[in-house]
């Protein structure tokens, strides 16, 4: 009788156990989806607004528009990068070594969601990874900027 | 009968291999050593690899290469470089600047910044004497990074031709701005985006001492002095972006091959219409720039020269030389090699060009269509179209024994093209 009972709490465990398992997954999941999501709509931002100049696959174009792989104008400070896309950027850029002189002009016409979702998009292509950037910080950067 | 019934399928089957033997037969095949596709009866050599942004280049009367790099490479802007059978290597360096133009002419090596020109005085070994003091003819000319580099050549009248380009796509109120309309009178044209004619050998000359001499040109990079027509050629680099900055006018397609890459001939007070209108190579017309109320069709352009020859969008011609050696065949004689240092503003689309192309032209006049002369720089097809190319063509020089060379500025290799019969 001892040994059934204890079999049954074992087996209660175990199911408890899983459940709970399956509720961190659930939970893991959804912000993996939500990411999966952002980089999805940021992919068609870019190809729409920024591959033309940064190419399809970010490695940008010699002595003209700057890569956007492996530097730290992309994978570093949020707001600087933020400020890029609502900015536009028009200053002498060196990377490894080599500069870049097109103008990129202000972008400020996409939405906030547009610009967290690219460069949400860029920090996680190329062969980068980062951090996402929220709507949340795009407006607030937008907000300081007026 | 099941036999005769496989019959005349079987037999175009047996064809194909026949088929393949005469396509290959009739196309060019890669030549030896450089990796590069060329007609038949041509040989490309690498003669010097690795030396950095090889931008335009010079050969002396002794086969001897100067190059211009578009960034100093330990301190030298200039290199020198001696060439025993199908090598070069280099002798030394001098000039610590970045920059494009190098041309030689009369006992000179002309070379420029992205501000001014020099040039330095050779001996009769073609061996600058004073690298570290040349003379400085031309001073002050804008370089707003945009369009920064400087082309030369010279006339046979002891002037030379420094191209100024345009600090800017298509003189928006907002550079690349998408939807910014054009800047009424645009102002840039005053001391940018046109040719300046100057004396070759009056130091320190400004704007104010030289010629405005042609006017509504982009960009020019590849520029050559045409001596059957003792006339100035010049290759522009036409407008980028037409979908991005107005979707509603242009498709992705559209907007990757139009609009064209024009040569063309030009003389003192020409216009080539930039940035009001821009050229159609499909519609052969001259047609309202979007930013100045253009609709894609509308036609405009009054009093503005019409190209030579106008090649397909953003191919970006950074080298024109006009052929006057004896080595290559006789139709090769007078007419133009153009450097296409390959596109970028085509994305989505695949990115094209990294080629040479031959133009043949008759008594000073482009006669019947222009044709790839030399392809293969940027390696295979995925490479090309992603726009990773190995190599980029640049500049282009003749030797004294009527070969042509190539640079490329990417990975710093210097080509030789020969006719070996």
């Amino acid at each position: 009788m001892k040994f059934i009972k204890s079999a049954f709490i074992l087996l209660f465990l175990v199911i408890a156990c899983s459940n709970l398992k399956a509720q961190v997954k659930h939970s893991s999941k959804s912000i993996k989806s939500h990411l999966a999501l952002s980089i999805a709509n940021g992919k068609v931002v870019y190809t729409q607004n920024c591959a033309s100049c940064h190419q399809v696959d970010g490695h940008g174009v010699q002595n003209m528009n700057p890569p956007l792989i492996q530097t730290s104008y992309v994978l570093g400070d949020k707001t600087k990068l933020i400020k890029i896309i609502l900015n536009g950027f028009n200053e002498d850029v060196e990377i490894n070594g080599n500069t870049y002189s097109n103008t990129m002009a202000s972008h400020d016409f996409l939405k906030d969601k547009e610009i967290a979702d690219v460069l949400t998009y860029i920090r996680h292509s190329f062969g980068n990874k980062a951090s996402a950037v929220s709507v949340a910080m795009v407006k607030s950067v937008r907000a300081a900027k007026k | 009968m099941k036999k005769n019934r496989l019959l005349p399928y079987i037999l175009p089957l047996m064809a194909i291999p026949a088929l393949v033997i005469s396509i290959a037969l009739k196309n060019p095949t890669p030549a030896d050593g450089a990796g590069l596709t060329l007609p038949s009866g041509f040989d490309a050599n690498i003669v010097a690899d690795n030396l950095g942004s090889a931008r335009h280049i010079a050969i002396t009367k002794q086969g001897d290469i100067y190059v211009k790099l578009n960034r100093a490479k330990n301190g030298k802007g200039i290199l020198y470089l001696h060439q025993t059978g199908d090598k070069a290597t280099v002798v030394n360096g001098f000039g610590n600047y970045a920059g494009t133009g190098m041309y030689i002419k009369d006992g000179y090596l002309y070379a420029s910044s992205n501000e001014d020109v020099y040039r330095y005085k050779l001996n009769d070994k073609g061996e600058v004497i004073n690298p570290n003091q040349p003379e400085r003819i031309v001073v002050g000319l804008l370089n707003r990074r945009e369009h920064e580099s400087k082309s030369v050549v010279l006339d046979n009248n002891g002037n030379i031709y420094v191209n100024v380009g345009a600090y800017s796509n298509s003189c928006q109120e907002k550079d690349r701005q998408k939807g910014s309309m054009g800047r009424k009178g645009c102002p840039i044209l005053d001391s940018a985006g046109g040719i300046w004619e100057f004396k070759a050998d009056k130091p320190d000359q400004h704007y104010g001492d030289g010629i405005h001499y042609a006017k509504g040109l982009r960009n020019v990079v590849g520029l050559d002095w045409n001596q059957q027509d003792n006339q100035l050629f010049v290759m522009q680099h036409g407008r980028d972006q037409l979908h991005d900055l107005f979707p509603d006018l242009y498709t992705t397609q559209q907007s990757a091959i139009e609009p064209a890459e024009c040569l063309y001939a030009v003389k003192e007070g020409d216009n080539a219409g930039w940035p009001y209108i821009y050229y159609d190579q499909e519609k052969h017309e001259k047609i309202l720039a979007p930013e100045y109320g253009g609709d894609g069709k509308k036609t405009a352009g009054e009093g503005t020269i019409d190209p030579e020859v106008a090649f397909p969008g953003h191919l970006a011609p950074d080298g024109l030389l006009f052929y006057t050696g004896n080595q290559f065949p006789e139709r090769y004689k007078n007419g133009a090699f153009i450097a296409f240092h390959g596109s970028w503003n085509r994305a989505p689309e695949p990115q094209a060009g990294y080629f040479v192309v031959f133009q043949p032209f008759k008594d000073g006049k482009p006669d019947g269509k222009w044709e790839v002369f030399a392809d293969g720089f940027a390696g295979t097809q995925a490479q090309k179209e992603s726009g990773n190319a190995v190599h980029r063509p640049c500049g282009l020089a003749q030797g004294p024994d009527g070969s042509l060379y190539v640079t490329d500025d990417n990975k710093g290799t210097i080509y030789k093209i020969s006719y070996k019969k």
